[in-house]
């Protein structure tokens, strides 16, 4: 599904180059619950970026359902994010002057399917969401579990084959956060990839798959078996902090 | 507010073109219906001396003049000798009863009101039998019948005694235009047969005046060098003298008058577009603004597959419909405006060179179709901004 082959990616700012990725070496199966975790300034939302082709990278390949991304046109990335890939950010990025339907409806709109046709179908996932009610709502009258689920909700409205979320519980408190984590385990549970940008380690435990990233490389990847030691130490780390 | 640079260039060019046009309507309506392709020719002391004759030396054209150029000059359409007979500056000239008048009595061939339209509001038109036989009969401007009759009573085929002889009038006429030939007003005019008036006036075969117009497709200078040539050939002038055979070319005039308004409509269409171009640039720099604002928003939207062409597409429409409305409160306000002016002209009713101020419609089509195509502009630099921004940037910047 996604394979990632030595890829490099620096930011080059005037004379300054900082060197974010430093060869990054990937594969996430069809399906696969992952998060990745790093401290700031780790490249972790760069890497989300470069996945998501709202970033380029220099060197290297990125293979994305058996095509390789580079140097596409804004055209055709554009296609790729619509049909492939849903984003659920941080700060929601629901557009403020658009209510909860029309935002889940937009992917919708850029595909598109009629104003009709394409709010039922939004309707639907409002829903699943349990927003059926708030449909009508600006954003700035839904609280902050509840705008994420909109995001959600409109992240899933193309039936993406991938869901890229940076800091998805960032903005939320520890409730609505499992709130939010258990929509995106049923949404993994119906086989569609999902990744997740996190730092928070609980947030990380209830994936499948945990990537540490440390200075641009991959330090560390823990898998479903391990996670239990993963859990264990994680408590260990809280008990000495 | 936005866009009020685009409202005032339009408003401004409205107004302009419609005061122009207006003044051209006022001046045009004047001699439009005269005959654009006629020149006029009278006699002048002659300027040099030739064959005998010393400079100074008056002289006059006579019927055989006329008959000498209608069979030489093929190009000649129509030609209306004149003779100036009695006017209004000597005091009354004619009489009906206890009524007196002083008028601008002419004679003339009924070819003159193919050169010179009137309209007959009662009655008829001279014509060429009145000629043949000399007819003693008249047509009177309406101020003559105001003045020479009482109200009420129809002056058809009653009696003028001008300057002593009797003429039964005719008709009773109205100019087209303000050109006027042998001064005085155009409705303080006697018309009579061009033949009579020489024969009960004692004017023998002598003309003071002639009308031509050229035929189709030919230039009447050519026709009024041709006529020069040949009438000096016949009186004896040098053939440099300029100032013997005095002649006025109406078609000179007109392309005068046509070169001065041409002028204005362009004049008006460069300060319109130039305060329209200062608005759209003003459009440009909101849209720009707007974009700035509204960066995040345009992230989100590339992130969940919006393509830079579908961006491009809603900055372009917006800027389109912010100029297209502001140009079309422009373009109403200002024909809104030209009408009022139009009613306040109409109402006052006196002859003015300002009338029916008015745009075109293919203006104001213009001028829309100026407006989308400037919207268009104004709205594709920002645009085209707002794409090369990288969604990822766009996603990033916090500006809200």
């Amino acid at each position: 599904m996604i394979v990632l082959n030595n890829v490099h990616k620096a930011y080059v700012t005037g004379t300054n180059s900082l060197h974010v990725l430093k060869g990054v070496d990937l594969e996430i199966e069809q399906g696969e619950f992952v998060s990745i975790m790093g401290s700031s300034g780790s490249g972790k939302s760069t890497l989300l970026n470069i996945l998501g082709i709202l970033d380029s990278y220099e060197e290297g390949s990125y293979y994305l359902d058996g095509t390789l991304i580079k140097d596409m046109s804004e055209k055709k990335a554009a296609n790729f994010r619509n049909e492939l890939i849903g984003f659920v950010f941080q700060s929601f990025n629901l557009i403020s002057f658009k209510n909860a339907v029309e935002n889940v409806a937009l992917p919708l709109y850029y595909q598109g399917v009629r104003r009709k046709k394409r709010n039922a179908i939004a309707m639907e996932y409002l829903e699943r969401m349990g927003l059926a009610e708030w449909a009508g709502h600006m954003p700035n009258e839904l609280s902050g579990g509840q705008k994420q689920r909109v995001a959600i909700a409109r992240s899933l409205i193309s039936k993406p084959k991938i869901i890229l979320a940076d800091e998805p519980t960032g903005a939320l408190d520890t409730s609505t956060s499992y709130e939010v984590m258990e929509i995106l385990k049923e949404i993994n549970n119906d086989g569609i990839t999902v990744i997740i940008v996190t730092h928070e380690h609980d947030i990380a435990a209830m994936t499948h798959k945990i990537i540490r990233l440390k200075d641009g490389t991959i330090s560390e990847v823990i898998k479903n078996g391990d996670l239990m030691d993963f859990k264990h130490r994680y408590t260990k780390e809280l008990e000495t902090a | 507010m936005t866009a009020f640079g685009v409202f005032w260039g339009i408003f401004m060019l409205i107004i302009m073109s419609g005061a122009g046009r207006a003044l051209e309507n006022g001046v045009m309506d004047g001699i439009r219906s005269f005959a654009t392709n006629s020149a006029f020719f009278w006699a002048e002391r002659t300027g040099k001396p030739y064959g005998g004759f010393q400079r100074g030396r008056r002289w006059n054209y006579t019927n055989a003049d006329i008959e000498l150029l209608r069979t030489n000059i093929k190009e000649i359409e129509y030609l209306s000798p004149r003779l100036f007979g009695p006017n209004s500056r000597s005091g009354d000239n004619t009489v009906r009863g206890e009524h007196t008048g002083a008028f601008n009595i002419f004679g003339d061939y009924p070819d003159y009101f193919k050169i010179d339209p009137w309209t007959p509001v009662k009655g008829r038109l001279m014509n060429q039998i009145d000629i043949l036989y000399s007819r003693k009969i008249c047509v009177i401007g309406e101020r003559v019948a105001e003045i020479m009759f009482d109200e009420g009573e129809d002056p058809i085929g009653e009696y003028l005694k001008i300057n002593g002889v009797y003429f039964q009038i005719v008709g009773v006429i109205d100019p087209h235009t303000n050109i006027n030939i042998g001064g005085g007003r155009k409705e303080e005019t006697i018309i009579v047969p061009f033949t009579t008036m020489q024969r009960v006036f004692n004017y023998g075969d002598r003309i003071h005046f002639f009308s031509v117009t050229s035929g189709k497709g030919t230039p009447v200078s050519i026709v009024e060098e041709k006529i020069k040539k040949l009438i000096k050939e016949r009186h004896n002038i040098a053939p440099d003298d300029n100032q013997a055979i005095g002649s006025f070319n109406i078609e000179k005039e007109f392309v005068k008058f046509s070169g001065l308004f041409t002028g204005i409509q362009i004049l008006t269409w460069i300060v319109g577009f130039g305060t329209l171009l200062a608005g759209i640039i003003g459009v440009s720099n909101i849209m720009l603004v707007i974009i700035k604002e509204r960066t995040q928003e345009i992230g989100i939207q590339r992130a969940i597959g919006a393509t830079p062409y579908t961006v491009i597409l809603h900055i372009v429409a917006e800027s389109v419909f912010l100029t297209v409305l502001a140009g079309y409160i422009g373009l109403t306000l200002g024909v809104g405006i030209l009408e009022l002016l139009n009613m306040a002209l109409e109402s006052g009713g006196e002859e003015i060179f300002f009338r029916h101020p008015e745009v075109s419609f293919t203006m104001a089509v213009s001028a829309l179709t100026v407006l989308v195509v400037s919207g268009v502009f104004a709205g594709l630099i920002p645009a085209k901004k707002a794409v090369s921004i990288k969604p990822i940037d766009a996603l990033r910047d916090e500006g809200i």
